[in-house]
């Protein structure tokens, strides 16, 4: 049979707008539609009614429910996979195209799955496809062919997604009639609220009803926006979390492709409605079967003759209407049958090929069977209580009403409309209404318990409010017949291709908890997320199993509500990120920029193992301000270093600077760097730079949980100082140029201390006489402002002594000559201190230090060493993390490379690494495994330095 | 996700605050044997019902606190800084969105 929908007449209940048209193309046809259109309306206008099909047997499918729920409407559209097009808006040059078909929509190869569908059965993948393993590379290019969804493009451009946090009073999850006066009531009481709605429109079941009902929708909608009621549409909260956190994915945002919103709402009340539920019998799948929801919306809305000839199963009041609204749009009704005398459809056939495949006849439970291209179902509902589950809710079955209901709900959390009940439309509104007033009433008594928690100085605004007790009148239960299943067999998750028969075979092999059985067959688990899906599959599993629904009991509905796009949940990153006040001239100069944690820094400006040279043979400086660095006052300080510290600090002279390495309490290496004493209870600790937050929380834990008696100040000034490294044997050349009031000899400013003073016209500058780089060298703070004029300065000053900028990596070369480990990598999650060498540094013989036990353990048994090795080949630079081996021959791990460079002052390639202790001493011959498989030998050096041992450079 | 009472700046979202974990006492450093100090390194109650934890106000007021957490409801209560005899509601639980408070 052939059919062609068409599109009926103009009706003021319509959404599209007929003087807007819209050009766009289906599988490659250039199709026209109206502005309102949903990419399905569009589609069943121009008089194709197959979009795709079934994931598993790939049969041919049609509209089901005709809205977001609809499991059979997934197309490509542009490079966008799995686009709902019942839910989509069409827009003028869309390129749509269907899904799960090969070669064509109309002659699909992979069908021939449909016909040996029965051996398709629940488990078939995990019971097929289990052993061998050796095989699974076969298996996975098999079922990666047959895998559902459409075309991922990699090279899509990158969209914008947008994150927002909100505070609301009150959100409503759901805009039908209940859900709106809920938001009108809460507004009119002086709640701030969030009106969510996932369609297009708000007024839910009003929109497809009649003209009063769309009057009631757009005067309710009018009153919520004059009440300043914040309306998303085409919006859905997906999760609700502790204390009201939702996640609302806002989708009609003006310039992000979507919006995830974060809001803490003080109440939210859900009104998701009803959604109907598809009937289970052979042939249900076929195109032509409809819910009485899906006839309704496109009669109505879209102005879609759905069929020509139907026949109606209706047990309720929507089929009734279905059967008034297809005879409307001039549908011959060739049979209805009346779900509440006990009749029912037995089973249903198509003919027709490819894309004209179509319900062509419908059996019903007399066995009369009648021609017809339309079935219309509508045997029930489901409350998608998926919120109220997240809230810590279990639904009930209630079996007269022949659905499931909200049991308890914490609360701050309220349900309305016909999740909890049926009335009439004023019985709905009134439910909403005080719903809201509740709400709004409940609100403001946590806002006043807010803001009687939070504020300390401000008063809070008189008592406390009552807390307002639920007083609501109940809405009714309408007597139901339980109708899910015919006595045939058919489809319960469209979306899964999982039939009643599964689920009975299921229950057959001895599955017994719907939650498992869930997972055994995938039902409930498609896209749908078990909205259609689940009391289906629970009454079919309740029948196999010869138990009532409600002792088989239901899934529990997770977050999300609806599947969220990962571009949503990406969305843009509140990070800072963080340059010094010298970036302007690392951009001007082109340094080539690295990311080091959220710091932006110059890895070189040009050739960096020339920055080396010039540095080693002139002078060079280096912008070091992300080094961490907190100021400490107060008299027990030396208290805290000696805590925090392996070695000792009482003794520290003002002037004086140490250097200090910190264990966490399990003996770990935390973090390593220099202290100085500036005055008599004054000290500047530097961290480094990735573990400047860190430490600062680490001393803040120990000063106020077990030392609270301690008078210590500690300020963060990592970001308070600009820190220049000045090093290179002219470094105390080019710093007598620009330093005043402070003497710069050796004698009076020696290496290890640090003065305070005046550069380049810059007054409280500190400065100190370390080396990281083995050079003579001076590290200024200089106060952040003045960084860049001071920085300005040293390169003026120091042209004619050979000046030169270097950066990070230049730094990182010179630091590895001289054998400096780095905390992070040369040592890793499991190194304690003994592993650093520096066993002078772990004083025993303190009362206490961070680690102290655990290392004292570690020192009394084996650990890995760090040493120096060099390559016998002073041209091969093992890549770092390359392993070491025990021998020529072996596998055997017995350390690895931790840091490689080629140094341009040695001419070779140097490292450092971690060994076992057998293999640590000098001189010992290594094998290195390099990443392209080959074995190079190296050796262990004497010291950790592989330039200048004696330290003479640095202490000149 | 969980609205955090910091006894300083009030309740705030957790994910303004750094979990500390299970509240735990150090053992002497100088006489404990490895199991003592493994035990306060590793070893901690996990109960099910009140559990006393610590919390560190970090994006707040950089205050370190204890609390009670009951980890089945997820109810807070007794929010207490070091040094402090009693916490802010030392009876109840801090239930801010509930009808009891
Ligand atoms: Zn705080």
């Amino acid at each position: 049979m052939s059919f062609v929908s068409i599109r009926l007449p103009s009706a003021g209940s319509e959404v599209i707008d007929r003087a807007r048209p819209v050009t766009f193309s289906w599988n490659g046809k250039k199709l026209k539609a109206f502005t309102g259109d949903t990419i399905a309306s569009a589609i069943l206008a121009n008089g194709d009614h197959i979009f795709g099909r079934s994931m598993k047997y790939h049969r041919p499918r049609g509209v089901l429910t005709a809205d977001f729920w609809d499991p059979n409407l997934f197309v490509q559209v542009d490079d966008e996979p799995n686009v709902r097009a019942a839910h989509r808006l069409v827009e003028n040059g869309m390129k749509v195209t269907s899904q799960n078909v090969w070669p064509s929509l109309k002659y699909d190869v992979k069908a021939a799955n449909g016909l040996v569908g029965r051996f398709l059965t629940a488990g078939f993948y995990y019971k097929t496809f289990m052993k061998p393993a050796k095989l699974w590379p076969a298996y996975e290019r098999i079922l990666a062919r047959f895998a559902p969804g459409g075309e991922v493009d990699l090279d899509t451009p990158h969209g914008y997604y947008d994150k927002r946090y909100a505070h609301p009073d009150v959100v409503v999850a759901g805009a039908g009639p209940a859900g709106l006066a809920a938001a009108i009531a809460a507004a009119r009481a002086g709640a701030s609220v969030m009106l969510v709605e996932h369609e297009h429109q708000v007024g839910g079941h009003l929109l497809w009803g009649s003209d009063d009902d769309r009057a009631a929708a757009a005067g309710m909608l009018t009153d919520a926006r004059n009440l300043g009621v914040e309306i998303l549409t085409n919006s859905t909260v997906t999760g609700r979390y502790e204390d009201n956190w939702l996640g609302i994915l806002q989708r009609n945002h003006h310039i992000a492709e979507e919006r995830l919103i974060k809001a803490r709402a003080k109440m939210l009340i859900v009104a998701g409605g009803l959604i109907e539920r598809p009937y289970v019998f052979a042939g249900n799948d076929i195109p032509g079967v409809m819910t009485s929801g899906a006839v309704r919306r496109l009669i109505t809305m879209y102005g879609i003759k759905p069929g020509t000839r139907a026949v109606v199963l209706t047990a309720n009041e929507s089929g009734d209407a279905a059967v008034a609204d297809l005879e409307r749009a001039g549908v011959e009704i060739a049979e209805v049958v009346d779900g509440r005398t006990g009749a029912f459809v037995r089973s249903a056939e198509g003919s027709g090929r490819g894309t004209n495949h179509r319900l062509s006849a419908v059996t019903l439970s007399d066995g009369t069977k009648i021609d017809a291209d339309l079935l219309v179902t509508a045997v029930g509902w489901t409350a998608p209580t998926s919120l109220l589950n997240m809230s810590g809710d279990r639904p009930v079955y209630d079996p007269a009403a022949a659905r499931f209901f909200p049991g308890k709900t914490p609360d701050n959390v309220l349900a309305t409309g016909g999740m909890v009940g049926d009335g009439t439309h004023d019985q709905l509104v009134a439910h909403g209404a005080a719903t809201g007033t509740l709400a709004a009433g409940r609100a403001a008594v946590v806002q006043h318990r807010l803001q009687a928690a939070t504020a300390r100085a401000a008063a809070v605004d008189g008592p406390e409010p009552d807390y307002p007790e639920d007083l609501r009148t109940p809405l009714g239960r309408d007597p139901h017949p339980a109708l899910f299943r015919s006595t045939t067999h058919g489809m319960v998750d469209y979306s899964e291709d999982v039939s009643s028969k599964d689920l009975f075979g299921a229950a057959a092999e001895g599955f017994d908890s719907v939650e498992l059985i869930k997972r055994f067959t995938t039902a409930t688990m498609g896209p749908s997320q078990g909205k259609l899906e689940t009391v289906n599959t629970v009454a079919v599993l309740a029948e196999a199993r010869g138990e009532t629904i409600a002792e088989v009991g239901t899934t529990v509905w997770r977050p999300p509500y609806a599947p969220i796009t990962l571009g949503a949940l990406g969305g843009r990153v509140f990070e800072p990120v963080r340059v010094s006040s010298i970036q302007s001239y690392h951009e001007s100069k082109g340094a080539t920029p690295i990311l080091a944690g959220q710091w932006i820094r110059p890895e070189h400006y040009d050739d960096p193992q020339a920055e080396v040279t010039n540095t080693r043979t002139n002078v060079g400086i280096t912008d070091v301000t992300p080094l961490g660095k907190l100021d400490l006052k107060g008299p027990d300080v030396p208290k805290l270093l000696s805590l925090l510290y392996t070695n000792k600090w009482m003794q520290l002279p003002i002037g004086g600077v140490r250097y200090g390495i910190m264990c966490a309490e399990d003996g770990v290496v935390l973090d390593d760097g220099v202290t100085a004493r500036l005055g008599d209870e004054h000290y500047l600790m530097t961290t480094t730079s990735s573990g400047a937050g860190g430490v600062w929380n680490w001393i803040e834990n120990w000063l106020q949980t077990e030392h609270p008696d301690w008078q210590v100040h500690v300020t963060p000034v990592t970001t308070g100082f600009t820190s220049i490294n000045v090093a290179g044997p002219n470094s105390r050349k080019l710093m007598g140029r620009v330093v005043a009031g402070v003497d710069l000899s050796n004698e009076a400013f020696p290496y290890m201390n640090v003065r305070t003073g005046t550069v380049a016209g810059v007054d409280d500058c500190v400065m100190w006489r370390i080396g990281f780089t083995g050079e003579l060298s001076y590290e200024i703070q200089v106060p952040a402002g003045y960084g860049l004029h001071v920085w300005e300065a040293l390169l003026a000053d120091g042209k004619d002594l050979g000046i030169a900028p270097f950066g990070l990596e230049a730094q990182r070369v010179m630091r590895l000559e001289k054998g400096h480990f780095i905390v992070g990598q040369d040592t890793d999650g499991l190194s304690k201190a003994p592993t650093t060498g520096m066993t002078g540094l772990l004083k025993l013989d303190k009362d206490d230090w961070t680690g102290m036990p655990e290392v004292k353990w570690a020192l009394e048994g084996d650990y890995p060493h760090i040493v120096a090795i060099q390559p016998t080949d002073p041209n091969c630079v093992p890549e770092e993390a390359c392993q070491i081996l025990r021998g020529p021959e072996s596998n055997e791990i017995v350390g690895r490379i931790t840091s490689s460079r080629y140094s341009p002052t040695l001419n070779r390639s140097i490292c450092l690494g971690q060994l076992s202790p057998e293999f640590a001493e000098a001189g010992t011959e290594l094998t290195v495994l390099l990443v392209n498989g080959e074995r190079v030998t190296a050796k262990v050096m004497k010291h950790h330095a592989h330039f200048d041992p004696e330290g003479e450079r640095l202490r000149g | 996700m969980l609205l955090v009472p910091c006894p300083n700046c009030g309740p705030r979202s957790s994910q303004d605050l750094t979990y500390g974990g299970e509240s735990h006492s150090r053992p002497d450093p100088k006489t404990a044997t490895p199991e003592e100090w493994r035990t306060y390194l590793y070893l901690r109650d996990n109960p099910s019902g009140w559990l006393v934890e610590t919390w560190y106000c970090s994006s707040g007021c950089r205050r370190w606190f204890k609390l009670e957490r009951h980890t089945l409801t997820g109810e807070l209560r007794d929010p207490i800084l070091p040094g402090s005899k009693t916490g802010v509601a030392s009876d109840e639980a801090t239930n801010i969105q509930g009808g009891t408070k």
